[in-house]
């Protein structure tokens, strides 16, 4: 028996006890955190009659999926009555491209700010790092004048264009810190072996770059995803993003208030979020701790 | 026109000359050690060849034409890197074939040449493998494969042997020296380690401060070192240095540690400061030549196997001496030793440059 055991088993009663209390206390705050999920995923298999009749916290006790196809499909936003679906897409048409170019143009910032230096870096690194400050609010009004001097305006190519400008401070911060420790010796190396910038970029960083990719595309995914005010600023009507639907399905007053539709779409726009994050969440993690410890 | 000529080279880094005036020359196959205190520039030197910082003055040549304004990649030089700097993501295979593959060797090519190398450096069952399964002596040898593949007409290497244990940094070193012998390649190589250098060279340069204190053959940096730096740099135990005035008469030294006047070979000027310089080999049982017979007390006693190493006490100073292994000894006793001064180096004391060389050659340091 080793002596950490040795310690384990003398010291057993205590530990046992803050076991218990460890365990319970995580339990009671997860159950707090889950039941808001908890009452959105059983109110939307509930009918409506249900739900004006029942407890909040019941179990649906006739579950429909109806509430869901209705959200989907034939839900009224505004005066058009085809649901979220059009939305959703909007949002994915959006979403995918602005991560990507982010990614990969803050990839490129991060190499270029610490393998191929040039004088005055600092202060351009800087002055990125700025951007994450800057407030949402204050920029709504220059960047809708950019937009409609490019003809971009409620368009969703405007709206990609702003995540990007929007997340290069992100994305670029994140992969500077993490390139920085990468070893310059097998730059110059590859230099030496003949190798130019973008090969040198893409045959030796990139595919040593995967936590930190991991990174950036879940902290862009979610940010661009859940973005409401950019969305309802820079796109109106038929291109608008999930989220500015989602409020304009709920906050639509005509007739009865279907709790159940509302919840049901507001499952489907967290849903894109929970999957990237149940994926590669483990990586998630990882990547920050690397990114914390040797940053 | 030697193959590798360097003239007059300096580097400043925020007003600090790191290199300050660097000549150097190298024939076609030979090669070259630099070596020096950390600190002293050598690494620098290494990567103002290989293009990977700019000198701000002077120039490079290799075979006549000068290199300075050349990427690293258009310079046909190969490094080893100390880290190996091997590429993570890719197998030993593609790692040595990498080059070939930047060059645009066809792959079928690539595969025979790579099969070929690995071959001379004994790692072809290891080319499948990922650099992280590699022990460091396999590591440093798939970096000398990379190297080598490009068949380029000068190799760097950047202080290679310092992350590998004791036991494989000798096996290592006959290897560089067997493959230097082999291929006949043009070779600058830097290191911190004297007896690297001893042991490698063909010519040594010895750095100090972005200086060359002083280039030439290893037995010419060991027997006839230019200066008292050099003397106490190379060599393992380092020279014994006495320090001491020259008599009246020109034809003696009184030591500054004692009550000693050793004898001079050449007569110097009267009251001149001198210090005295000896190896170990210089100091022991022999008896023959210009010299002096001392009983000196033993104070250590260093067993090295092959070699008996004793720490003898003269005046205020301490002189280690070598004997055979056979040599019994303990400290505190009395031992008779032979000052062979025909191999002694005198130094100025104040200029700290030799005098008087070892085997009285003219002074070969002004290289």
């Amino acid at each position: 028996m080793s002596a950490r055991e040795m310690a384990i088993s003398t010291a057993a009663g205590p530990a046992r006890w803050s076991r218990v209390v460890i365990y319970g206390l995580l339990i009671v705050f997860a159950l707090f955190y889950l039941t808001p999920l908890f009452v959105m995923l059983s109110t939307s298999f509930k009918t409506l009659d249900e739900i004006r009749s029942g407890n909040i916290l019941a179990l649906p006790a006739h579950p429909t999926a109806d509430a869901w196809g209705k959200a989907w499909g034939s839900a009224c936003i505004g005066v058009t009555c085809e649901g979220i679906k059009g939305y959703f897409w909007n949002s994915i048409k959006m979403v995918v491209p602005a991560v990507l170019i982010s990614t990969v143009l803050g990839a490129l910032n991060g190499y270029v700010l610490t393998k191929w230096r040039f004088p005055g870096h600092r202060i351009v690194f800087g002055m990125m790092l700025f951007a994450c400050f800057i407030p949402f609010q204050s920029v709504l009004i220059p960047m809708a004048r950019v937009l409609g001097i490019l003809g971009l305006s409620n368009t969703t190519a405007g709206l990609v264009m702003v995540h990007v400008v929007y997340g290069l401070g992100f994305t670029t911060l994140f992969f500077r810190n993490y390139y920085d420790t990468f070893p310059t010796e097998l730059i110059q190396s590859a230099q030496m072996d003949g190798a130019g910038f973008f090969t040198i970029f893409r045959r030796i960083l990139l595919p040593s770059s995967a936590p930190i990719i991991v990174v950036t595309v879940i902290y862009q995914f979610t940010n661009i995803w859940n973005d409401f005010l950019f969305g309802v600023s820079f796109a109106s009507g038929g291109s608008s993003p999930m989220t500015v639907a989602l409020n304009n399905l709920v906050s639509s007053s005509t007739g009865v208030k279907e709790y159940n539709v509302d919840m049901a779409a507001a499952v489907i726009a967290a849903l894109p979020t929970l999957i990237v994050y149940i994926v590669a969440g483990r990586y998630f993690m990882r990547g920050l701790m690397a990114g914390a410890i040797k940053g | 026109m030697a193959f590798i000529e360097i003239d007059s080279l300096e580097r400043t880094i925020g007003g600090n000359k790191i290199l300050k005036g660097i000549d150097i020359e190298l024939e076609k196959g030979g090669f070259l050690v630099l070596v020096g205190p950390s600190g002293c520039g050598k690494s620098t030197l290494l990567n103002a060849i290989a293009g990977l910082q700019q000198p701000t003055a002077g120039d490079i040549r290799i075979d006549g034409t000068s290199v300075v304004n050349l990427h690293p990649s258009k310079r046909d030089i190969a490094m080893v890197f100390q880290s190996y700097a091997l590429y993570p993501n890719m197998t030993v295979g593609e790692n040595i074939a990498f080059p070939l593959e930047m060059a645009g060797t066809p792959k079928e090519n690539r595969t025979k040449e790579v099969g070929a190398v690995a071959k001379t450096l004994q790692i072809e069952h290891l080319l499948d493998r990922k650099p992280a399964q590699l022990s460091g002596g396999q590591r440093q040898r798939v970096a000398m494969a990379r190297a080598l593949v490009r068949k380029p007409r000068l190799f760097l290497f950047d202080e290679p042997l310092s992350n590998l244990d004791a036991k494989l940094r000798v096996e290592v070193r006959a290897e560089i020296k067997r493959l230097h012998q082999n291929t006949h390649a043009t070779i600058i190589y830097v290191t911190h380690d004297q007896i690297e250098a001893m042991t490698l060279a063909t010519k040594i340069v010895v750095m100090k401060d972005g200086i060359i204190q002083q280039a030439g053959t290893p037995s010419e940096i060991y027997n006839t070192p230019a200066n008292m730096f050099v003397a106490d740099f190379m060599g393992s135990p380092a020279m014994n240095m006495l320090p001491g005035t020259v008599t009246a008469d020109g034809r003696g030294v009184a030591l500054d540690a004692g009550a000693f006047t050793l004898p001079l070979a050449t007569p110097l000027t009267p009251g001149r400061k001198v210090t005295l310089g000896l190896r170990a080999e210089a100091i022991g049982a022999g008896q023959s030549g210009f010299g002096v017979t001392l009983d000196l007390p033993v104070e250590i006693v260093e067993p090295t196997g092959s070699d008996l190493y004793l720490w003898l006490r003269l005046g205020k100073a301490l002189v280690s001496a070598r004997f055979p292994a056979t040599v019994e000894q303990r400290p505190g006793a009395i031992q008779p030793v032979w000052l062979d001064l025909n191999r002694a180096v005198i130094f100025d004391t104040e200029s700290r440059e030799r005098i008087v060389g070892a085997a009285q050659e003219p002074a070969l340091a002004a290289t």
